[in-house]
Parts: C-alpha cells; structure tokens; sequence
C-alpha cells in the first residue's frame, strides 16, 4: 500500500456510560475506496464525526499525510481536506443549486455576492460529479439523488482530498445509485479518497477496496478486495454466522384473505391494481422506489383514499376513507418513515405501543391505564425490545427497537393483514434478523403479510410469493419457484419476464 | 408535577416580594380582587392551552370575549331577552366561532395564525358594530346573575373566596381529567407531537382539532360573560382587548410548548397567577404604570429563559451519549 493519507491510530472516546470508541485504528490511501461497516452503536458514526471535526477523540491520534491533526471545528476539518456527507441531506431546498454549493463560503465582491462566480464555479462542479442541471436551478426541484450528488459537488468546492459518505444511498433509486457509484469511481482515480459508511452490503461488494468492520467500539477485522463476501462481512460484524433458514411455503386456503381488484391511488389514475394475498402468506412488494409501492399500501391503509376499485378483506367489501377504517377492517401499517409516521417520538414505549389500542380499551371515554401496562410489556417482552423500562422516550431508541413498537402497537390489536413498508430500513444487522423471525412467526400465526422492500436479499428471502411494481402497476407476481434476482429486476425494470406469472 | 414547580416557586417569590414591600398585598379585599380576576384569566388560559396543545394558536380570544360580552350586556339590557335565552345565545355564538375556526383549519388547511388573526378583527368590529359603539352594562338589574362573577364564599377571618374561582376550579377539574385520563386527551398529545404519526395510528384527528378550538372558543365565550357581569360596563372597542395575550402567556408560563404536545392545567392556572399577581404588584408597589406592560413581558421572558436553561441542565444530565 502506497503511504497512507489519513491514518487513525488507537482512537478512544467515552461517552457517559459507554465506550463509543475503543482505540479504533485504520488506514486510508489516496484514491482509494474504504467500506465502513458494523452494526448501529458499534461506532461508526463518532468515528467519522471525529474525523470530520464535529467531536474530538479523548485519546488517540489522527495523521493527515504523516503529521498529527487534531479539529477543533467542521470547518477546520474541512480546510484540511475532510468533507462528510451526512445520510440526511442538509441542503436549504429553497435556494439554488450554486447557492447551496457555496453556502458559508461565498464568493464575494464589494461584500456582495458574485453570483457570476458561483455559476461559473458550481457548473465546473456540477460537470465533474455529473449533475446535468443549471447552478440555478432550486434545489427542491431535484430529486433526492440528484441533491446526494449536489452535497458531493459541495464537498469538492471545498478541495476535499478525504470525502466521507454516510449511507449516501439510503433515499436513493438504482439508476441515482448507478450514478453516484460512478462519480464515486471517477472521484477516486483522481485521487481523492473515500470512506463510504453503507448497511447495504451489495453496494460495498460492488464499491470498496477494502472494508473496516467495527463492532462494539473496536476494529473486529479487515477484509482485502477478493476477501469482500456477503457472509464475511456479516459474520465479523455480529460476530457469528447468520443463516437465514428458507420457510416451508404455507399450504394456503382457496379463498384470499385481501383482494384487491382495480384499484386506482390518486398518485397513479392511470394505472389499476389488482392482486390478492392469503393468510398466513408472506408476499414481498417489489420494484424500483418510485415505482408506487408506498402509494399503493398508503391506499389500502387509507391514507390517500382510493379513486376506484374495490378492496375486500375475508370477502367483506370494505370502503376506506381513513387509517381508521382499515383499522377497524383488521388492517394495520408500519410506515417507511418510521420517525415521521409510525411514532411520536417524544412520546414514552408505553403511549406509542397503545396508541391505536386505547380506542378499544377506553371506558367510556376514561384510558385503562392498567390494559396500556399489561399492552406495553407483552409488546416489549414478544418484540424484545431492549429497553429498562417502558417509560423510555421512543426517540432514545435504536431504529431496530424503535420499529419494534411500531409492530407492537399493531400487534395489540391482531391485525388480519399487516402491511409492513421497508421493515428493516436503517436497521442492523442483528435487529433485521428479529423482524424477519417477528414476521415469519405472525405469518405461521395466520396474519396475512404484504411488505414493501428495496433490498433485493430481503426480497428473494422472505417473500412467499412477490410482487413487481413498475411505474404505478403490477407488472408481474413471482412465486418461489420463479423468484430470482434477475427475475425481479426484469419486471421492476419494466421487461416482461417470461417466467412472470400474472398478479 | 415537576413542570409546574419551577413557575410555582416564581409565583410564590413574586407573592413574596410583594408582601415584604407592602403588606397590603395580603389583605382580604386585595387577595380577592386578585384571585377574582385569576380566575377569570384562568378560565380562558385553560381554553388556549388545548389549542397551544395542538400546535395551534388563538389570537381571537381577547375579541370573543368582548363580543359574547357586548351580546350578553345587549341582549339582557336592551332587548330584553330571558336570562336563560341571552345565555343560550352567548354560548351557541361562542360554539358557532370555535366550529368556524377549526373547520377553516382542519378542512381548508389554512394556518390558526391567519383565521384567528381575521377572527380578532372580525368579532371586534362585529361587537362594535351590533351596540353602536356604545358601552353596555346591566345597571343594577340581573343581581342574581351578576353574583356569579362578583359573589364568595365567607371563610374564615373576613376572607371570602370568589365564585369564579370556584368555577374555574369545576372547568380546570374537567379539563385535567380530559388532557390526562381520556382517550381524547391522549389523542391530543398525540397529534400535538406528531399529526402525521397521529393520523397514522387511526386517529380522526380533523376532528380531534375542531374539538380543541370550540373548546377554546367556549371558554373564552364564558370567560367573556363573566368579565362582563364583573365589571358590569362592556364598552365594545376596548372590552377584552389583548387578553389573547394574557392567555397565550399563561398557557407558555405553564408549561405549553407553542411546538404543541406539551401542557399542564395546574400550570395553566398558576401561569394566569402570576400574570395577575405581577399587575397587582406593580399597581401596590408604586411602579409606574406606565411600566405595566415592561415588567410583564420582562418577567415572562426570565421566566421562559430560566425554565430553558433548567430543561437543557436536566436533559444534559440525563443525556446517554
């Protein structure tokens, strides 16, 4: 290996009671492309934030190109070369794509703004990460990958030699994916280096030089190029093999538990949906994000309330105007945005698990206070939520065990058909592994299962039988037989796949 | 509890400030007066507070209560309209604005800021223009009536405890028990952190909201017959006038988060003591009162300042990484 560029040597730093990083070492070479992985909590994030200048190590020493370097702000990590991208974009979508770029370091003449300056300086940036946009263009107006590569070009209006992405691609769609891995390869034959922070192991297999895998604080081990295997990384980050045993295929009853039949959401007038799922069935939605699969469960759920088509649940027509009356059908939803519609963030485990349930427990009117009790702790003890107690505020908890009470306030009321949207995103290795046996176990029960996933492995092993959306439609049902990798991405890239069977 | 104890113990050090400089503060007359008028602010307070819960505002009460006010004093005095009826009226009015207010929130999605901003203005020319411009009052007619708002209770030592404070106790009893132990107040916490999570939860929370705005609505609306039986002298540009702001104040002093989700009733109320204790003190105490409103917004602001701090010293203490 050439001389390393950035090298972090034994770097501790203690937070009240815990060890967040326990003398943490690793090595980064110009051009070269590091893969950061490891569970939620096993450090990463104070890693890159020590890096990056937002918190300072309590012992330990970074060197930038041989010389000890220690920030004391963002800003001085930056002048040294180090930009992080955070997972949430923090662009103000108000302004314009060279206002954003130049935010805070505003090229200026008689102390106003240049703005000939920063169009002529955003375009060359724009150009290099391949961002064919106008500097002017509003920022509101892009599509979340095109504001990921925005962030990038702000990062290089700041000559950064070291770019930390973390989990750059979590709102993004695979063709913006596609993309930025390109301009991440561009990036890195010109000799800037990357640390790329992903819980998407495919994307590492396909990006990285090299991985670093964290675990608990420490460096649990290194995998080399060719070394870099699914199970590999898997197994240093929790620290033991995980399998994933393949479900027997429900024997399933002749009459569907959820049918559905020409359903058109407001997002999609155009299009009609139909399908059905039974009970105890695992059916795994499928597509491209933008294909309306959120949109279509926000249908059913009654969020946005269908313009036609029938919905039936166990033969009974059902007319849904509101979350309500696909509650009350037996219906229940954990949103993709988990923060912003699943919880109440600043609300305790105890009034987010029994928060659709004190509807039926009231007495005229009055809570049941000992029922929420007894509803909270069933939630925490089946879910294994890790939690001292359940008056903790959900927003202290981990995206695992924060999903967990979304599923534990659903569960209080026996849903006949649990609509799960992107069940694991943002959520760790281990937890994952809880919500697919969470999931399996209430499918063996008999809940009728419809999950929305981009993660392709999540897919291919959960889903009894999938679903393939493509711009607003269904356009094809796979069974196990037939759900293959390249089988999904046919339909969900809107080829007609031969084996497809239809809906 | 623990919200309340930080404006209690600024209630109690005003309290006792004011009765070192002047021991007047403690006379019976005196300590009426302001448990009196306590309580009429307590009672308006307490409406705001469930809007303020709901991440919205009122800015209409201080107008509701001058118009339910002149239609009360109009009604009974000029009229001639029953004591029963003139109520009716008063109350139905009071309903027919909260209902208003929350349909243009809820179902034209119009911010509470800007419909209660045109309610202010809109009530407020209303109750001039139905009395003319012309101050109202019930002379010394509807005695009974009056006895609600200028009535007590004989204690002991000369000290008569005012109806009003009895009956805000009576509407603060029932607006704990709503905010704390039903389904409703839960429901409204809920929606007052996070709407959308709310909605998501199967909440009707369109309608959840509307409740929360007649609620306000109403109390001001009483609020508003009380003060006019009180000061027995309704004059239609002034009567009520800013008291929105009394209300929103003691709702925040609380403990009310204007980011909505937060309240305590009982803060409410002592929040709406502290105001009225302040404007006594300083009428007692000699300041000027062209300072009136200073001090006020002055106290409020160490208040709110003080409190803050306290909340990052607690949350920074308990912080787990």
């Amino acid at each position: 290996m050439t001389a390393p560029l950035l090298e972090v040597r034994g770097v501790s730093r203690r937070f009240p009671g815990v060890l967040a990083l326990d003398g943490v070492s690793l090595q980064l070479a110009p051009g070269e492309v590091l893969a950061v992985i490891g569970e939620n909590g096993a450090g990463k994030s104070t890693l890159m934030k020590i890096l990056a200048g937002v918190q300072q190590a309590d012992e330990g020493e970074v060197l930038l190109e041989g010389r000890p370097v220690r920030f004391g702000s963002v800003r001085e990590a930056q002048q040294n070369g180090i930009a992080l991208i955070h997972q949430e974009l923090n662009l103000a979508d108000n302004l314009s794509v060279g206002a954003n770029i130049f935010l805070g370091s505003e090229p200026h003449r008689i102390g106003l703004i240049d703005f000939r300056a920063i169009e002529q300086r955003s375009a060359a940036l724009l150009q290099r990460v391949g961002l064919q946009v106008s500097p002017r263009t509003l920022v509101h107006r892009l599509s979340p990958g095109r504001q990921q590569l925005v962030e990038i070009a702000k990062a290089l209006s700041l000559d950064a030699r070291v770019l930390i992405m973390d989990e750059p691609t979590s709102s993004l769609s695979q063709a913006e994916t596609e993309r930025l891995y390109e301009v991440i390869r561009e990036l890195s034959a010109a000799g800037v280096a990357v640390i790329y922070i992903s819980h998407r192991l495919g994307e590492v297999k396909e990006l990285a030089h090299r991985v670093t895998v964290l675990r608990d604080g420490k460096n649990a081990g290194e995998l080399a190029k060719d070394e870099i295997r699914h199970d590999a990384m898997v197994r240093l980050m929790v620290g033991r093999d995980v399998v994933v045993e393949p479900r027997e295929a429900p024997g399933l009853p002749t009459e569907p538990r959820l049918r559905v039949r020409n359903l058109v959401s407001p997002e999609y007038p155009e299009h009609k949906v139909s399908f059905e799922v039974f009970a105890g069935e695992i059916v795994g939605l499928a597509g491209l994000v933008g294909a309306g699969r959120t949109e279509l469960l926000h249908t059913l759920f009654g969020v946005t309330p269908a313009l036609g088509g029938s919905i039936e649940l166990e033969g009974q027509a059902l007319a849904i105007r509101h979350p309500l009356d696909a509650i009350r059908a037996g219906m229940a939803l954990a949103p993709e945005d988990r923060k912003g519609q699943g919880l109440v963030l600043e609300m305790a485990i105890r009034e987010n698990a029994s928060l659709a349930a004190v509807r039926r427990d009231q007495r005229w009117g009055l809570l049941d206070f000992a029922a929420e009790r007894a509803l909270a702790k069933e939630a925490i003890t089946r879910l294994n939520v890790r939690t001292p107690n359940d008056r903790k505020v959900v927003r202290l908890l981990s995206g695992g065990n924060q999903q967990k009470v979304v599923l534990g306030k659903w569960l209080a009321l026996s849903p006949k058909l649990l609509l799960l949207d992107e069940p694991t995103r943002g959520i760790d290795v281990g937890a994952k592994q809880e919500i697919y046996r969470i999931m399996r176990a209430l499918a063996e029960e008999g809940v009728a299962i419809l999950f929305v996933s981009s993660e392709m492995e999540e897919v291919l092993q959960l889903s009894d039988r999938a679903l393939v959306m493509h711009e607003g439609r269904i356009s094809g049902a796979l069974d196990r037989r037939h759900l293959t990798e390249e089988a999904v991405m046919a339909l969900a890239t809107g080829a007609r796949h031969p084996e497809g069977v239809p809906a | 509890m623990k919200k309340t104890l930080g404006i209690l113990s600024l209630l109690i050090a005003i309290c006792a400030f004011t009765a070192w400089q002047n021991p007047d503060f403690l006379n019976a007359y005196n300590l009426q007066n302001t448990i009196r008028w306590t309580a009429l602010y307590g009672i308006i307070s307490i409406g705001v507070s469930f809007v303020i819960i709901t991440g919205g505002i009122d800015l209409s009460i201080g107008s509701v209560v001058g118009l339910v006010g002149a239609t009360l004093a109009l009604l009974l005095s000029v009229k001639g309209w029953s004591v029963p009826a003139a109520l009716f009226a008063c109350v139905g009015l009071s309903l027919a604005i909260g209902l208003a207010h929350g349909l243009l929130i809820t179902k034209l999605r119009l911010q509470p800021f800007v419909v209660t901003l045109c309610g202010l203005l809109l009530y407020r020319g209303a109750a001039r223009f139905i009395t003319g411009d012309q101050s109202l009052g019930f002379g010394s007619n509807f005695e009974g009536l009056r006895a609600f708002a200028t009535g007590s209770v004989p204690l002991f030592g000369g000290f008569n405890l005012p109806y009003p404070f009895l009956i805000m106790a009576c509407i603060a009893i029932v607006a704990a028990v709503l905010l704390n132990l039903t389904v409703f107040g839960r429901y409204l916490l809920a929606l007052g952190r996070n709407e959308e999570a709310a909605r998501f939860s199967g909440i009707r929370t369109d309608n959840v909201i509307i409740a929360a705005y007649v609620f306000c609505s109403l109390l001001a609306g009483l609020g508003g017959i009380l003060f006019a039986l009180d000061v027995n002298s309704v004059q239609p540009a002034g009567f009520g006038e800013f008291y929105e702001l009394y209300a929103i104040a003691a709702a925040v002093l609380g403990g009310c988060s204007l980011r909505g989700g937060e309240g305590s009733i009982l803060g409410v109320i002592i929040g709406a003591a502290v105001m009225r204790v302040l404007y006594n003190a300083i009428n007692i105490l000699g300041i000027p009162t062209h300072l009136e409103f200073a001090v006020i917004g002055a106290v409020i602001l160490a208040g709110v300042i003080a409190d803050e701090l306290v909340k990052r010293l607690i949350a920074r203490r308990n912080a787990p990484a």
